[in-house]
């Protein structure tokens, strides 16, 4: 479809790392930071929605090079607004520090 | 797992079969399956059989399977969805677009129209969780959305059987999809009243036919729709 505005319906993340203590990193758990949420309240209005980490690759499939891993915001870590999310692929290493995409369903608005 | 408590690791006290035994799974399953069938066959001969001497009777008792009472019930919409909101779709072909909820299908799904001049939505059907609902309504009045229009109206038809591959690729007996003129006319019915009604309020033709999008330092968690 042509869309001469681009229409963006998701909000910007930030990958931070696995979940971690101080020497074990748990990979299946990953921690986000969501642009605009710096509380604890805030961040509960985003659990359950899924999050989509985009990246590219050099080998395309389907003709693509841009692939994707979903995942959904499981709850929230820490009082400002960091949240915890499920992939289900586990996130790479390489993806900390990249930006994912929260969506914004599944919507209860 | 519970009964087999562990000897030493991955060896349990009892044997496999001995847990088999004592998780009595075996009573329900044979009998299920092969009374069934037995009960078909056997079923008129027994029952001469009883008529002539009473003294015959199965030896086993056959199992009657439990007649479930539970019925799937209608997916709840949430409260801030009646018929008339303004809904904002949130994935697919036509997402970030505005447009208007009519009913609630039997499947649970939304139906929805653009209305189609307005924002090129056509009659569709979508998923409460993809959607946004705001706090604008929409008159309904003098909408009626006909019978015809079910689950069933959506669902593609099937094609008759595959094609050959050596068929598509040369893209023979491909017909190019063309809408139906019932469809093109059931739109115009449903969209003609709705648009009467739009026309009504002030803006909200216009507001409907805007797109809707995060830009840069929204807070979605804040926002009122």
């Amino acid at each position: 479809m042509k869309q001469k505005v681009k229409i963006r319906l998701y909000v910007k993340g930030r990958v931070l790392g696995h979940k971690r203590g101080k020497r074990n990193s748990r990979p299946n758990t990953s921690l986000l930071q969501l642009e605009g949420v710096d509380s604890k309240e805030a961040a509960q209005f985003y659990l359950g929605k899924r999050v989509a980490y985009v990246y590219k690759a050099k080998r395309e499939i389907k003709g693509s090079k841009v692939r994707v891993m979903w995942g959904r915001i499981s709850r929230s870590h820490g009082n400002s607004g960091v949240v915890k999310s499920k992939f289900r692929t586990n996130l790479p290493a390489h993806s900390f520090g990249a930006s994912c995409r929260i969506m914004l369903f599944p919507s209860n608005i | 797992m519970a009964r087999n408590s562990e000897l030493a690791p991955h060896v349990g006290r009892h044997s496999r079969s001995a847990v088999f035994a004592k998780r009595g799974l075996f009573k329900g399953m044979k009998t299920s399956t092969t009374a069934a069938t037995k009960e078909v066959h056997a079923a008129p001969e027994k029952k001469a059989g009883i008529k002539k001497n009473g003294k015959f009777y199965p030896a086993e008792d056959v199992a009657k399977p439990k007649v479930s009472r539970k019925t799937v019930g209608k997916t709840q919409l949430r409260t801030s969805i009646t018929p008339g909101t303004v809904l904002i779709l949130l994935a697919g072909r036509f997402r970030g677009k505005r447009v208007v909820f009519l009913k609630q299908l039997d499947s649970g799904l939304l139906l929805v129209s653009g209305p189609f001049r307005l924002n090129g939505v056509p009659m569709r059907r979508v998923g409460q969780a993809y959607v946004i609902a705001t706090s604008t309504k929409v008159d309904l009045a003098g909408v009626q959305v006909p019978e015809s229009v079910n689950d069933a109206y959506f669902t593609k038809a099937k094609s008759a059987g595959k094609e050959s591959k050596e068929q598509e690729f040369f893209g023979e007996g491909q017909e190019k999809k063309l809408l139906s003129d019932d469809r093109k006319s059931e739109q115009k019915t449903i969209d003609a009243a709705l648009l009467s009604n739009i026309k009504k309020v002030d803006n909200l033709a216009k507001y409907l036919r805007t797109p809707w999008s995060l830009s840069k330092g929204d807070r979605v968690h804040e926002l009122k729709f």
